[in-house]
C-alpha cells in the first residue's frame, strides 16, 4: 500500500509544483510587428556570468550596458521606444545558458539577444537562436566562430577576434623586439590558442623558447611560470585574463624575472590588474600602488583609453557611469558594455520607426557604422565579424597610452594595414544620430 | 635539476596549505564524524573579514588575529545552530546541510563584497631566496606559510595530548556516553572542536589569500584538494593531514610541471585511488574494529 | 481503535509488478497531460527535471538502500552525455539505440568505479567520488583528447526535429519532454521492482550489517558493485538525455555542484525513496529559476540580485533537512497519513 501511495503522492506533488511554476511564467509582450517590440519599448536579453569563477570583471558589463540604455531612455529612447535589457546569470555553465536563452526567447519573447558572454557557453545556443531567427548580436567573445554568415545568419561578433589581435601583437613584437627571445603564457582554450595562432604568423618560431598553458580555475601556476622564467625570454606574451596576468607578474617577481610583458587586451585592464597587485607593490621596492608593477606593459585596445579625458566618448561614458552605476569601478569592462550598447542603439535606429528582426540584420550588414571604436567594423553581407583590429600601446602611470596608429587585418593570411581615419565624436546626448 | 627544485619547493608551499585545510577537516571529523563541505566557504568569509580590516587600515597581524577569532566564533555558531540537529542523523544529511551552508556563504559574500577578486597582502617578502645566481621559487612568505602550518600542527598535538581540554575533547568523540557520565560537557566539546577547526581554516585562508586573491569562489579548489589530502592521510589522523597535504602538493606540482596543467585534477584522482586501494582508510587512518 | 476490517487483498495489492505497471501507466498519462498543458519553455524544464530525477533515483537507491555515498554521479552523467554526443555525431543510429549504448557504457564505467568503491567506506568513499567528480570531466581538456572531446567548448549535439506526424509546428521541447518522461517512467518502474526484489533485499541487508549479510550467504562486494553499476547506468541515461535536451556535452556543464545537487535531490526527497528523488529533482531544478525571477522583479542592487538565488538555495537546503528528518517524502507521508486517519475517523 505504501509504495502505491508514494508514487501517487509523487505524481500529485510534481503536477502541483509544475502547475504553480507555469503560473509564474511571465507573459510575452504584445508585439506590434516583432516579438519584444511594442509601441513604447524594445526588450532585449543577454546571458552573463554574474556569479561563479568567470564573474570577476565580466559581471560589470551588462549593468554598464543597461546604464547606457537607461541614460538614453531618459531622453526619450530611440525612435520613441525605451530599451529594456534583461540579463540573466548562467554562471558560465552551458546548460544554464541554453535554459536561460530559451527562457528569454520563449517566455520573455525578447527582440534580440545582445552581448551574450562566453565561448563555451554561447557556442551551444547559436544553432537554436539561428533556427528561431532571433538576432544574436555582439557576442562578447573573440572567437572567430561568430563570423559564419551562411551557417549562422543571425549571429554577429563585436570585439576583435583573438587571431586578429595576435597577428597585430606579433607584428609589433617582431618590429620592436627584433631577434629577442619570446615565450607564451596562455589560457588553455580558444582564447589562448587562437591568440597564439595569430602570434605565430608573425613571430619566428625559432625565437619562441617556451609555451606554457594554464587552466582557468586553478591558481597554482608556479610550475608554468617558473618554466618560462628559467628559459630566460626577453619578451613574454600573455594571453591571459586579468587574474592570471597578475599571478604571472607575482611569480615572476619571486624569481627575480623581469621580462617585457605583452598582454592581450582581455587581461590588461590597468585598473583591474593594478588592483590585484596593489599589496605587492611595496614588496618590489616601489612606494606607489600596483601601478608600478604594470608600468611598461605592452598591450592593445580597440576602444578609447580611460586615461584620455579629452575623448568625447570617455567623457560621455564617465557621465553615464557616475550617474547610473557609480558603485562600479570605471574600468575597461564598463566602457566595453556601454560601447556595445551604443552600437545596438545605432542599429536599432537604422532599423527605422517599425523595427523588425530582419531590419536589424539588414542594418548591420549594410555596414558603415562608426562609433567609439578606434577601428572600423567588418560587418557586411559576407562577414559578421566585429572590429577589424586594434591599436598597440603601453601602460604608463596606470593608463593605456597608444602608440602609432590603429592596425587592421583579418583572421587569415591578410596583411596588416594601418587605419588612419579620425574617430567620430560622441553625439551630445549620447543618442546615435539618425 | 633546477626544474625539480622549483617544482618541489612550489609543491611544498601549496602542500602546506592543503595540509592546513585537511587538518581543519580532520578536526571536525574527529569531533563529530561529519565531513564539513562548508569549510572552504567558512574560510572564505573569515578571509573577507580580514580583508575588511586591512582595507580600513589595520595591520596584517591584526587582520590575522581577527580572522582566527572570527573563525573560532563562526565554527562554534555553525555547530550549535546548524549541525547539532543533524549530528545523530545519517551522515548524508550533514553533507547536504554543509553543502547548503557553502552555497549560502558564497551567496552572502557575493552580496556583500561582490565577485571582484581583492588583493591581499603577504606577511613577508615574496621575492625568492637567492641561491647562487638564481632566485629560488621559495620566498620568505612561503617559509612563513610552511612554518605556521607545522607550528599549528604541533600546537594542536600538544593541546590534544597534554591538556585536560584535549583529553575531554578526545573522550567526547570516542565515547560520548561514558564521557557524559564522567561529567564532561560533551555538547560543549563538540562546539569547541568545530570552533578550533574553523580557526585553523581561517588561518589557512589568510595564508592562501595573497596568491589566489579573495573572491567568493577563490577557495573552491582548495576544499577539494584539502579533502583529498585529508582522505589520503586518514580522516582521523592530524599527522596524516600533514603528510597527505604535503604529499598531494608535491605530487600535483610534479604532474603540473612534467606532464601538463591539463591533467592536474586527474592526477589528484589517480593519487587518491592509488592510496585508497592499498590502504582503504588512508595512510594513517586507524582501522576500526568491527562489532559482530 | 476500530476493529480491523480484514478484506481479501485486491489484485493490485497482491502483485507488485502489476501495481507498479498500473502506476507507470497512470504516471505516463499524467505526464503527457502535463506536458501538453505547459508551454514549450516549461516543457524544457519538465525534461530537465525528468533527466535529473533519473540520475537522482539511481543515486537514492545507491545511497539510501545500499548505504554507499557517492559525490561523483555528475561525472557519470558526463560519461553518458559525452557517449551520447559522440555516438550521435559519428554513428547515425536512432536516439533510442544511442541512449541504450550510452547507458551501457556508463554502466561499464560504473563497474570499474564500483569495484574500487566496494573497498571503501563512508567518508573515504565520499572523498574518492569527489575526486572523480572533479577529475573525470577535466579529461575533456586533456590535450591529446581535445580533438575528439572538443576541449573546453565541448561537443554540440544536433537533436533532430520532432517527427512530422505530430505536425509542423510541434514544439521540439515537448517532444524532448516526452522522451525524457518515457525514460523516467521506465527507470522508476525498473528501480521500483528492483527495490522490492531479492536484490533490493540484499542491498538493504548489506547496508544494515555486512557481516550478518555475508553469513547469510550474500556476496557483499558483488551486491555493492551491482548497485553501483545500476546507479551508474541511471546516471548515464540521465546524462545522455541531458546532452540530447540541451544539445551539448561540455565540461562546464558538469561542475562539482551538479554531483552535489543530485545528492541534494536524493536527500531532500528522502533517501531511499524513488518518489523523493522526483520531488528533490523538482526543487533542485526549479528553485534557482524561481528565486532568480523573484530577484529580477524586486529591482535589487546588482550584487544582491545576482547572489540572491544562491542564498535562497542554501537556506532552503538547510531548512528542509533540519526540519524534515527523512526528507520531504517522509514529511508528505506523515501529512497523508494524518489526513487519512482524519477521513477514516469522519467516515465511521
Amino acid at each position: 500500500m505504501v509504495a502505491y501511495t508514494r508514487l501517487c503522492v509523487a505524481t500529485a506533488v510534481t503536477a502541483a509544483v509544475a502547475l504553480t511554476a507555469s503560473a509564474c511564467s511571465s507573459g510575452g509582450s504584445k508585439g506590434s510587428s516583432a516579438p519584444g517590440v511594442t509601441s513604447t519599448t524594445v526588450t532585449i536579453g543577454s546571458t552573463q556570468p554574474l556569479t561563479g569563477p568567470a564573474a570577476p570583471g565580466y559581471s560589470e558589463i551588462a549593468p554598464a550596458a543597461q546604464a547606457y540604455f537607461n541614460f538614453v531612455n531618459d531622453s526619450g529612447g530611440v525612435n520613441g521606444r525605451k530599451i529594456t535589457l534583461k540579463y540573466l546569470d548562467d554562471a558560465y555553465n552551458p546548460t544554464q545558458t541554453l535554459t536561460l536563452t530559451k527562457q528569454l526567447v520563449l517566455q520573455d519573447k525578447v527582440f534580440a539577444i545582445v552581448g551574450a558572454l562566453g565561448t563555451p557557453t554561447h557556442t551551444k545556443v547559436v544553432d537554436y537562436l539561428n533556427q528561431q531567427r532571433v538576432p544574436d548580436l555582439f557576442v562578447a567573445s573573440g572567437c572567430s566562430c561568430w563570423d559564419q554568415p551562411k551557417q549562422h545568419p543571425y549571429t554577429f561578433g563585436w570585439q576583435p577576434d583573438y587571431v586578429v589581435e595576435g597577428k597585430i601583437l606579433g607584428d609589433y613584437i617582431t618590429k620592436n623586439f627584433a631577434g629577442k627571445k619570446v615565450a607564451y603564457f596562455y589560457q588553455d582554450d580558444d582564447f589562448g590558442r587562437d591568440g597564439m595562432k595569430g602570434l605565430d604568423t608573425y613571430i619566428d618560431k625559432s625565437l619562441v623558447v617556451s609555451r606554457q598553458p594554464y587552466q582557468p580555475g586553478n591558481t597554482d601556476v608556479a610550475a608554468q611560470v617558473s618554466a618560462i622564467a628559467r628559459a630566460k625570454p626577453d619578451v613574454v606574451v600573455l594571453e591571459t585574463i586579468p587574474a592570471y596576468t597578475a599571478l604571472f607578474k607575482l611569480t615572476a617577481l619571486k624569481l627575480g624575472f623581469n621580462p617585457t610583458m605583452v598582454v592581450s587586451n582581455v587581461g590588461s585592464d590597468p585598473i583591474t590588474v593594478s588592483g590585484l597587485l596593489e599589496n605587492f607593490a611595496k614588496q618590489a621596492g616601489a612606494s606607489v600602488k600596483g601601478d608600478q608593477l604594470i608600468e611598461g606593459l605592452v598591450t592593445d585596445a580597440y576602444l578609447p583609453s580611460l586615461g584620455d579625458t579629452s575623448n568625447s566618448w570617455i567623457t560621455t561614458f564617465k557621465k553615464v557611469h557616475d550617474k547610473y552605476v557609480p558603485k562600479l569601478p570605471f574600468d575597461g569592462n564598463v566602457v566595453y558594455g556601454m560601447a556595445y550598447a551604443y552600437t545596438f542603439l545605432q542599429v536599432l535606429r537604422e532599423a527605422g520607426k517599425n523595427p523588425t528582426r530582419q531590419k536589424v540584420i539588414d542594418a548591420l550588414e549594410k555596414g558603415g557604422l562608426t562609433g567609439p571604436g578606434l577601428v572600423p567594423y567588418r560587418y557586411s553581407s559576407s562577414s559578421h565579424a566585429g572590429f577589424t583590429g586594434v591599436q598597440v600601446g603601453t601602460i604608463k602611470s596606470g593608463v593605456f597610452v597608444p602608440a602609432g596608429s590603429p592596425m587592421t587585418t583579418d583572421d587569415g593570411t591578410g596583411p596588416i594595414t594601418p587605419y588612419t581615419n579620425q574617430q567620430p565624436a560622441a553625439p551630445a546626448d549620447g543618442v546615435p544620430a539618425g | 635539476m633546477l626544474r625539480f627544485l622549483d617544482l618541489t619547493l612550489a609543491g611544498l608551499t601549496s602542500g602546506a596549505v592543503y595540509a592546513a585545510i585537511a587538518l581543519a577537516l580532520v578536526l571536525i571529523w574527529r569531533s563529530t564524524r561529519i565531513v564539513n563541505f562548508a569549510q572552504g566557504g567558512m574560510l572564505m568569509i573569515t578571509t573577507f573579514i580580514a580583508y575588511t580590516v586591512i582595507s580600513h587600515g589595520g595591520s596584517y597581524w591584526l587582520a590575522l588575529v581577527v580572522a582566527v577569532l572570527s573563525g573560532f566564533v563562526l565554527g562554534g555558531v555553525v555547530e550549535r545552530v546548524l549541525i547539532r540537529p543533524v549530528e545523530k542523523r545519517p551522515p548524508l544529511d550533514a553533507v547536504v546541510v554543509t553543502f547548503g551552508l557553502l552555497v549560502l556563504l558564497q551567496g552572502l559574500a557575493g552580496m556583500i563584497f561582490g565577485g571582484t577578486p581583492r588583493s591581499y597582502p603577504p606577511a613577508f617578502s615574496i621575492i625568492g631566496f637567492r641561491a647562487g645566481d638564481h632566485r629560488l621559487l621559495f620566498a620568505p612568505n612561503d617559509l612563513w606559510v610552511v612554518l605556521v602550518v607545522c607550528g599549528v600542527m604541533v600546537l594542536l598535538a600538544v593541546v590534544f595530548r597534554w591538556t585536560s581540554l584535549g583529553l575531554r575533547m578526545r573522550a567526547s568523540a570516542f565515547a560520548p556516553e561514558v564521557s557524559r557520565l564522567l561529567g564532561v560537557r560533551v555538547g560543549r566539546m563538540l562546539t569547541v572542536g568545530w570552533a578550533l577547526a574553523a580557526a585553523v581554516g581561517a588561518l589557512a585562508g589568510v595564508l592562501i589569500a595573497p596568491s589566489t586573491f579573495v573572491s567568493p569562489t577563490a577557495f573552491d579548489a582548495f576544499l577539494v584538494f584539502g579533502f583529498t589530502a585529508a582522505v589520503i592521510g586518514g580522516l582521523d589522523s592530524p599527522p596524516g593531514a600533514l603528510v597527505g597535504g604535503v604529499g598531494l602538493g608535491l605530487a600535483l606540482s610534479y604532474v603540473s610541471g612534467y606532464i601538463g596543467s591539463d591533467v592536474v585534477a586527474l592526477g589528484a584522482l589517480v593519487v587518491l585511488i592509488a592510496v585508497l586501494m592499498v590502504r582503504p582508510r588512508g595512510l594513517f587512518g586507524s582501522p576500526v574494529g568491527r562489532r559482530v | 481503535m476500530t476493529a480491523l476490517a480484514v478484506r481479501a487483498p485486491v489484485v493490485w495489492q497482491r502483485s507488485t509488478l502489476l501495481r507498479h505497471l498500473i502506476w507507470a501507466i497512470l504516471g505516463g498519462v499524467g505526464f503527457y497531460l502535463l506536458s501538453v498543458w505547459l508551454s514549450p519553455f516549461r516543457d524544457l524544464q519538465l525534461a530537465q527535471i525528468s533527466y535529473t530525477a533519473i540520475a537522482a533515483a539511481g543515486l537514492t537507491v545507491l545511497s539510501g538502500l545500499s548505504g554507499q555515498i557517492s559525490l561523483g554521479h555528475g561525472a557519470l552523467m558526463a560519461v553518458g552525455a559525452y557517449s551520447t554526443a559522440l555516438l550521435l555525431e559519428h554513428q547515425h543510429w536512432k536516439l533510442g539505440v544511442v541512449l541504450i549504448v550510452a547507458t551501457a557504457i556508463t554502466a561499464g564505467v560504473g563497474v570499474l568505479v564500483g569495484a574500487a568503491a566496494a573497498r571503501l567506506r563512508g567518508p573515504y568513499l565520499a572523498g574518492a567520488t569527489l575526486a572523480l567528480a572533479v577529475g573525470l570531466p577535466s579529461l575533456a581538456n586533456y590535450h591529446r583528447l581535445r580533438e575528439t572531446l572538443g576541449g573546453e567548448n565541448g561537443l554540440t549535439v544536433v537533436s533532430g526535429p520532432p517527427p512530422l506526424s505530430l505536425g509542423e509546428t510541434f514544439p521540439v521541447e515537448r517532444w524532448q519532454a516526452w522522451i525524457c518522461g518515457l525514460c523516467l517512467i521506465i527507470t522508476l518502474f525498473v528501480l521500483a521492482n528492483l527495490v522490492r526484489s531479492r536484490v533490493g533485499r540484499d542491498m538493504r541487508l548489506v547496508r544494515e550489517d555486512e557481516d550478518a549479510a555475508a553469513l547469510s550467504g550474500v556476496h557483499v562486494a558483488r551486491v555493492q558493485v551491482l548497485t553501483f553499476t545500476i546507479s551508474a547506468a541511471c546516471a548515464g541515461l540521465g546524462g545522455g538525455l541531458l546532452a540530447y535536451v540541451n544539445s551539448l556535452a561540455a565540461p562546464g556543464a558538469f561542475p562539482l555542484s551538479l554531483s552535489l545537487s543530485l545528492l541534494t535531490a536524493a536527500v531532500l526527497g528522502g533517501l531511499g525513496s524513488l518518489a523523493g528523488a522526483v520531488y528533490g529533482s523538482v526543487i533542485v531544478t526549479l528553485l534557482p529559476t524561481w528565486s532568480s525571477d523573484i530577484a529580477q522583479s524586486a529591482h535589487l542592487s546588482r550584487n544582491v540580485y545576482a547572489n540572491l538565488p544562491l542564498v535562497v538555495y542554501g537556506v532552503v537546503l538547510i531548512g528542509v533537512i533540519v526540519l524534515f528528518p527523512g526528507g520531504l517524502q517522509a514529511g508528505v507521508l506523515r501529512v497523508w497519513r494524518a489526513v487519512r486517519v482524519t477521513i477514516r475517523g469522519r467516515l465511521r
